[in-house]
């Protein structure tokens, strides 16, 4: 059994008198796609904010990184969030490319990278646009890619589809899949989708609100690659059922 | 583009019309020369050497140029300090809030009691009624920068440098300019009232000295001349704006 990635053990965030997170505990394998699904309000953006090295928690252990897989906090997280937050003054090649100036990596080669990873999401052809020429799904591609430039070993990802129409988002959860299969990236996916969570995940993990818990987490045995007829599958059902419950949904 | 060319050459147009209807009302109206002088006699008094033109636009371009550039410096950088901390804006804004009321010109007496008179005092008239506009709606671009791009920054340990040539001054650029298109036209009243109120130089400070001897076309001119530099100033801040703004982001 190899060793985990990130290993969560009784994490805890509080803010003020409001306890955004308690009793986190899970591990996350290397090359895994964890889904973390609760409803608003159940900790999961802020969960990620900790993985991010964004806000320090309150209690129990975050560690990431292991002796086969090293992790460094300044250079191997990439972020897609809700809304793709291109930089509106910046090419789409430019945008991509902006982790890589931050970091200060080689420009030759970082731009090579960034035209590679826009053929990977489907964006060829387009390096030399501004954002307000691309839709809204083209735009999360841009913003994938950007997340992805520096070559992290982890990427974190906050509703990153939540904004699109449910068509744009089905094609995008299926671009993603592929996108992970040869990016081959640990990727820690935030949603409140149940159905989005369980079609992606090799595991989900199930916050609930009110309070703020974690409240299940389990492997999703389904076969790869994913296909979108497998949402009718007995299995698909008793996974997003059994989150439901967990839910107070039924 | 035929109807870029054809607005523009309306523009030159209304121009050229108040000039003509300036001429016409003189000639016709029998308007005494001390009253209103003719466009013409305006621009003869362009040509006599004794009122210095050069000299007195040199002194009240630097003016207004030096106040208004370091108004464009403190107003950003002070906008820059409040996003590092809240507490510090939350101080400092509603002070700078309630300064800002304060009408400028009224601290003129002030200024030259402090700085006696010159370039440096009216620069400085220059820089106090520009710099707020200037700082206020920075901070407002500073504000609408999404937090989550601030954290992917952070996310990768960038340096505050970075998050500000970065992120920050390019995604408040166009509420910058917003404010620097205001701060122009204030920065050229500025200099000028400093001039008015004391000076032994600059183009107010002529007008003061002729208005004594009813040289009316020379203080014509110099309102031309104060335009004119004022004109160029708002060109500059334009052409700057086009130039580092892409089209959909600007602001007003």
């Amino acid at each position: 059994m190899a060793e985990a990635f990130i290993r969560l053990s009784g994490v805890r965030k509080v803010y003020g008198e409001h306890l955004a997170i308690s009793d986190a505990s899970f591990d996350v394998m290397p090359g895994e796609l964890v889904s973390l699904v609760g409803p608003s309000g159940c900790g999961k953006s802020t969960l990620l904010k900790i993985l991010a090295g964004l806000h320090p928690h309150d209690g129990g252990e975050v560690r990431i990184g292991s002796a086969t897989h090293p992790f460094d906090p300044s250079r191997d997280v990439g972020m897609v969030f809700q809304a793709p937050l291109l930089l509106k003054w910046r090419r789409v090649l430019e945008n991509v490319l902006l982790p890589a100036e931050i970091l200060g990596l080689p420009a030759g080669e970082s731009r090579e990278r960034a035209r590679e990873l826009l053929n990977l999401v489907g964006l060829r052809g387009y390096e030399a646009k501004y954002p307000y020429e691309l839709s809204g799904g083209m735009q999360q591609r841009a913003a994938i890619a950007r997340a992805l430039v520096h070559d992290p070993k982890l990427v974190l990802m906050d509703e990153p589809f939540g904004a699109l129409d449910a068509l744009t988002r089905e094609k995008m959860n299926l671009e993603l899949l592929r996108i992970w299969q040869e990016a081959g990236k640990t990727i820690v996916f935030v949603t409140h989708g149940i159905s989005e969570a369980v079609f992606l995940g090799t595991r989900v993990v199930v916050l609930t609100a009110g309070p703020a818990r974690m409240a299940d987490n389990f492997q999703i045995d389904l076969p790869r690659p994913r296909t979108l007829d497998m949402k009718t599958h007995a299995r698909f059902g008793e996974y997003t059922r059994r989150i439901y419950r967990l839910l107070g949904m039924e | 583009m035929r109807d870029k060319l054809g607005r523009y050459a309306l523009g030159v147009l209304a121009h050229a019309a108040l000039i003509l209807a300036w001429y016409l009302f003189v000639r016709f109206g029998e308007v005494p020369k001390f009253v209103m002088p003719s466009p013409g006699e305006t621009l003869d008094a362009l040509l006599q050497p004794n009122y210095g033109w050069w000299s007195n636009i040199v002194v009240t371009g630097t003016e207004i140029f030096a106040g208004y550039f370091l108004a464009l410096v403190v107003g950003v950088a002070l906008a820059l300090v409040f996003t590092w901390s809240r507490t510090l804006e939350a101080f400092f804004m509603p002070l700078l809030v309630s300064l800002n009321m304060i009408p400028k010109v009224a601290l003129g007496p002030l200024i030259i009691v402090w700085f006696k008179y010159g370039v440096l005092p009216n620069s400085l008239m220059a820089f106090s009624i520009c710099v707020f506009p200037i700082l206020l709606t920075t901070a407002r671009g500073l504000r609408e920068i999404e937090p989550e791009l601030l954290d992917l920054v952070r996310s990768l340990k960038g340096s505050r440098w970075q998050l500000f040539t970065k992120i920050q001054l390019p995604g408040a650029l166009p509420y910058i300019f917003a404010g620097m298109k205001v701060g122009a036209i204030l920065a050229v009243a500025g200099a000028i009232v400093g001039e008015f109120l004391g000076s032994d130089r600059g183009l107010g400070y002529l007008m003061l000295q002729v208005q004594v001897t009813l040289d009316t076309p020379a203080m014509f001119m110099a309102v031309l001349l104060i335009t004119l530099l004022g004109m160029l100033l708002y060109g500059i801040v334009l052409g700057l704006e086009r130039w580092l703004v892409p089209k959909d982001a600007r602001v007003g």
